[in-house]
C-alpha cells in the first residue's frame, strides 16, 4: 500500500513495466594456507562475480504483485560453487483477513544471531558462505492469516532443495568428497516429496513469540560414506574413491523462538526438537545483545552479544583412513560400515558459546562491524568471524568477511576445514 | 507522526478549555499555562487526518559541502486514542543497498515506542529496541525523536514571549522533553500566531548547548485544514553538518487500516 512506484524509479527495462533493482559483485577469496586434499585448486585466491537482479511490479493498489529474483556466480575455480538458482519467482495477492503467495520464495524464521535453528522452510545455498544465511529458492503456497492475538502461518512446500556442497575443486569440504548425484531420500518421492508446515506468531507487549511445526524432507542432511568403482579401497586410493553423499530424512521439527526487547537489551531464545534422524534431537541457542548508545559522545553504538549453544547430538567422529589393511577393503564392507553412516546431520554446536560485538558507527556510509567466537567449552575448538562493510559513495558498497577455524579435535567432521580460514572482500554496485 | 507535527491530546485540551473559560484568558497566566495553551490549540487544529502517504528526500551535507542524498516513502495512521501515539511506516528506496529495508513503528507517549525493521536480504523482520532516541536516522542531522508524533505530553512548556519569525507574528515556546533518553535538556519553538504551525526549532544538548537549528517552511494545507512544512532544513551548530529534508506526494485519506501496519505488512512492504 505504500504509494506505488517510486518518483525516482525509471524504466530501466525500455517498456517493461515494474520496478528493477538489485546488484552486481565482484569478489575475492583469499585461503590463508594451501590446499590439504588431492584435487583442490593448490593457491590461495578465488574470484567470483555475483549478480542478484530483481524485478517487482504490483497493481490493485498493491493487493496483487509478481516479484521475480534470479541469482548467479561464477567463480574461477570450483565449478560446484559456479551456479544459478531462481530465488524468488512468486505472485502475492493480499485479501480481507488473508494473504497468499505462491510460486518460489524465501521464508525466515527466528532470532538469534549465531545459530538459526528453527529456519526450516528455505534450504541453505551452502558453497554461498558458512554462516547459513544464503537460501536457496523453495516451490511453496504460503497462507498468512492474520488474527487479534497473532498471525498464523500455513506453508505446503512442493519439491525439495537439496543443500549445495562445495565440488572437488573446492575449499571448505572434508578430505572425502561430496557426491550430491548419490543422495538418498527417505520420501518415497525422494525431491518431489510435498512438505507441510504451520507457524504462529504473536507479540505481548515486549515479547515477540514465534511457534512452528514443520513435517517433511529435512533441510539438513546426514551423511553416508560410499565408494566409487569395485576394486578393494586401500589408503592409497581411498580419497579417490570414497564419496560422501548426503541422506535426507522424513522429520518431524517443532520450534519455538522468544524475544525480549528492553531498553538496551535484547534476551533470544529459539530452540527446537527434531525426530525422525536416530534418536529425538533437541537444540538451543539462547542468549543476549546489550547496546551501549552513543559511545563518548559519539553517533556510534556498541551491541555486546552472547549466546549459549546446546545440541542433544555429539556428531560422531568420522574413522581415520590410516587404518585401511594394505590390502584394501571390498566397497561393499565400507559401505555396509555402520561406522561410516551418520545417524544424524553433524553438529559443530554441543556446548558452545558465542561472544561478540556489534559496531555501528551510524555514519553517511552506514558502517557496520560484527566480530566473534564460537567456542566449543568441552574441546575448545573455535570458529571466528569478522562481517563489516561501508558504503562507497552512492551506489557501491565494500565488505569484508574473515573466517577462521581453530583447534579442532584431529578426526572430528569439522577438523577438514582447519587450514580453511580466509579472508572474502566484496565490491558491490547496487542499481 | 510526522516532523514537528502538531501535538494531540484532548484530555488536556478539555481541561485547559474549562479552566479557561472558568477563569477568563485576562486573568493572570503563569507562562507555563500559557505555554501549553498555545501548543495544545495547535494540536486541536491538527486532530482527526485520518491517514496519509507521502515520499521524503533528504539531502546530507558536512562541512566541505560534500553531499550524500536518502529517499524513502512513509505511511501513517492517527490513532484516535489519545493516551497512545500514531503508527508508522517507512521504506527505503536509496541509497539502493537498503532498498526495501522498512521500519514499522507503533508511538507511544511517554513509554518507549515498539519497532520493527525488515531486512530484505533476509527476509528477516528484527524487533528493536527505540530507547537510542537521539541516535541519528540514517545519517543525517535528523534524530530518530525528531520523527517520532509530537504529541502534547511529551513535553511540559513554558511560553517565553511573542516576536515576529520572519513576516509573522509568532509565539516563542520553550519544551522540555518528559520522556525518557532524549538527547535535549530543551527546545525553543518558534510557533506563528495565524495558522499555529512550528516555524523553527532551536535544540540544545543535555549539557545545555545549542546543538540543531532546524527551519521549517513551503508550508502547504490539505483537506482545507491540516498544514505541512514540505522544506525542512536541519543545521548542526557544533558540527557544521546540514541535511535538507522535503516531502513529496502528500495524500491524506488514503484508505489505510490498521492491517497495513503489522509485521505482515512490513514483509511486503515494497
Amino acid at each position: 500500500m505504500l504509494g506505488g512506484t517510486p518518483a525516482h524509479a525509471r524504466p530501466l527495462l525500455g517498456d517493461l513495466p515494474g520496478e528493477l533493482s538489485g546488484f552486481l559483485a565482484v569478489e575475492g577469496r583469499v585461503f590463508f594456507s594451501d590446499a590439504r586434499f588431492p584435487g583442490q585448486k593448490a593457491e590461495g585466491l578465488v574470484a567470483s562475480v555475483v549478480a542478484e537482479p530483481e524485478w517487482y511490479l504490483d497493481w490493485d493498489g498493491g493487493n496483487q504483485a509478481v516479484l521475480f529474483v534470479p541469482f548467479a556466480r561464477g567463480e574461477s575455480d570450483d565449478p560446484k560453487r559456479s551456479h544459478v538458482d531462481i530465488r524468488e519467482l512468486n505472485y502475492l495477492r493480499v485479501g480481507e483477513g488473508w494473504e497468499l503467495r505462491a510460486g518460489i520464495a524465501k521464508v525466515f524464521w527466528g532470532v538469534t544471531e549465531s545459530a538459526h535453528l528453527v529456519d526450516i522452510i528455505s534450504q541453505d545455498d551452502a558453497v554461498e558462505d558458512v554462516d547459513g544465511e544464503d537460501k536457496l529458492g523453495q516451490p511453496m503456497i504460503h497462507l498468512t492469516v492474520p488474527r487479534d492475538l497473532g498471525t498464523l502461518h500455513a506453508f505446503v512446500l512442493p519439491g525439495f532443495r537439496e543443500r549445495t556442497f562445495p565440488g572437488r575443486r573446492g575449499r571448505l569440504r572434508p578430505a572425502i568428497e561430496y557426491d550430491t548425484d548419490e543422495a538418498e531420500f527417505e520420501a518415497a518421492w525422494e525431491q518431489w516429496n510435498v512438505d507441510f508446515a504451520a507457524r504462529w506468531t504473536m507479540t505481548l507487549a515486549a515479547w515477540d513469540l514465534g511457534l512452528s511445526h514443520f513435517y517433511g524432507t529435512g533441510r539438513d542432511p546426514r551423511f553416508r560414506v560410499r565408494v566409487r568403482g569395485e576394486e578393494p579401497v586401500t589408503a592409497a586410493n581411498a580419497l579417490a574413491r570414497l564419496r560422501l553423499a548426503p541422506v535426507y530424512d522424513l522429520v518431524h521439527q517443532t520450534g519455538i523462538d522468544l524475544q525480549y526487547t528492553g531498553d538496551n537489551i535484547l534476551l533470544k531464545l529459539e530452540a527446537i526438537g527434531r525426530e525422525g534422524q536416530g534418536s529425538y534431537r533437541a537444540v538451543a541457542a539462547a542468549g543476549f545483545e546489550y547496546t551501549f548508545y552513543a559511545l563518548f559522545g559519539s553517533d556510534a553504538d556498541v551491541g555486546v552479544l552472547s549466546e549459549f549453544l546446546y545440541d542433544s547430538f555429539a556428531a560422531p567422529d568420522l574413522p581415520g583412513l590410516d587404518g585401511l589393511p594394505p590390502a584394501g577393503v571390498p566397497p561393499q564392507a565400507i559401505e555396509s560400515d555402520p561406522r561410516l553412516t551418520l545417524d544424524a546431520p553433524p553438529s559443530p554446536f554441543e556446548h558452545d558459546v558465542f561472544a561478540g560485538f556489534r559496531l555501528t558507527l551510524n555514519d553517511v556510509q552506514s558502517t557496520v562491524l560484527l566480530a566473534g567466537a564460537i567456542v566449543d567449552v568441552e574441546d575448545g575448538s573455535r570458529f571466528w568471524t569478522v562481517e563489516a562493510s561501508r558504503r562507497i559513495g552512492d551506489r557501491y558498497k565494500l565488505s569484508v568477511d574473515v573466517r577462521l577455524f581453530d583447534g579442532f579435535a584431529r578426526d572430528s567432521f569439522f577438523s577438514s576445514i582447519e587450514k580453511d580460514d580466509f579472508v572474502q572482500v566484496q565490491f558491490a554496485r547496487y542499481f | 507522526m510526522r516532523i514537528i507535527a502538531q501535538p494531540r491530546a484532548i484530555a488536556v485540551a478539555a481541561f485547559t478549555a474549562i479552566a479557561t473559560a472558568l477563569l477568563g484568558t485576562s486573568l493572570a497566566q503563569t507562562p507555563e499555562e500559557k505555554g501549553l495553551q498555545i501548543v495544545v490549540e495547535a494540536d486541536r487544529r491538527d486532530l482527526g487526518w485520518g491517514d496519509w502517504t507521502a515520499q521524503m528526500k533528504m539531502v546530507l551535507a558536512n562541512q566541505h559541502g560534500d553531499t550524500s542524498e536518502r529517499q524513502l516513502r512513509m505511511q501513517s495512521l492517527e490513532n484516535p486514542d489519545p493516551k497512545d501515539g500514531d503508527k508508522t511506516m517507512i521504506v527505503f528506496d536509496h541509497p539502493r543497498d537498503v532498498k526495501g529495508t522498512a521500519l514499522l513503528t507503533y508511538t507511544h507517549i511517554l513509554t518507549p515506542d515498539d519497532q520493527w525493521l525488515f531486512l530484505p536480504a533476509l527476509k528477516r523482520v528484527k524487533r528493536i529496541s527505540s530507547s537510542n532516541k537521539s541516535g541519528s536516522f540514517m545519517g543525517s542531522e535528523f534524530a530518530y525523536e525528531d520523527f517520532s508524533s509530537q504529541e502534547v505530553a511529551k513535553y511540559t512548556y513554558k511560553w517565553l514571549r511573542d516576536e515576529a519569525c520572519g513576516d509573522l507574528p509568532c509565539f516563542v515556546v520553550e519544551r522540555y522533553p518528559q520522556y525518557e533518553n532524549s538527547g535535549y535538556s530543551r527546545q525553543i519553538v518558534w510557533i506563528d500566531q495565524a495558522e499555529y504551525r512550528v516555524q523553527r526549532v532551536d535544540f540544545y544538548d543535555r549539557k545545555d548547548s545549542l546543538l540543531k537549528k532546524l527551519t521549517m517552511s513551503d508550508y502547504r494545507r490539505y483537506l482545507d485544514k491540516y498544514w505541512r512544512a514540505h522544506d525542512l532544513f536541519m543545521v548542526n551548530e557544533q558540527t557544521g553538518k546540514s541535511t535538507r529534508l522535503t516531502w513529496e506526494d502528500y495524500a491524506f485519506g488514503t484508505g489505510l487500516q490498521e492491517r497495513d501496519f503489522t509485521t505482515e505488512s512490513l514483509k511486503r512492504a515494497r
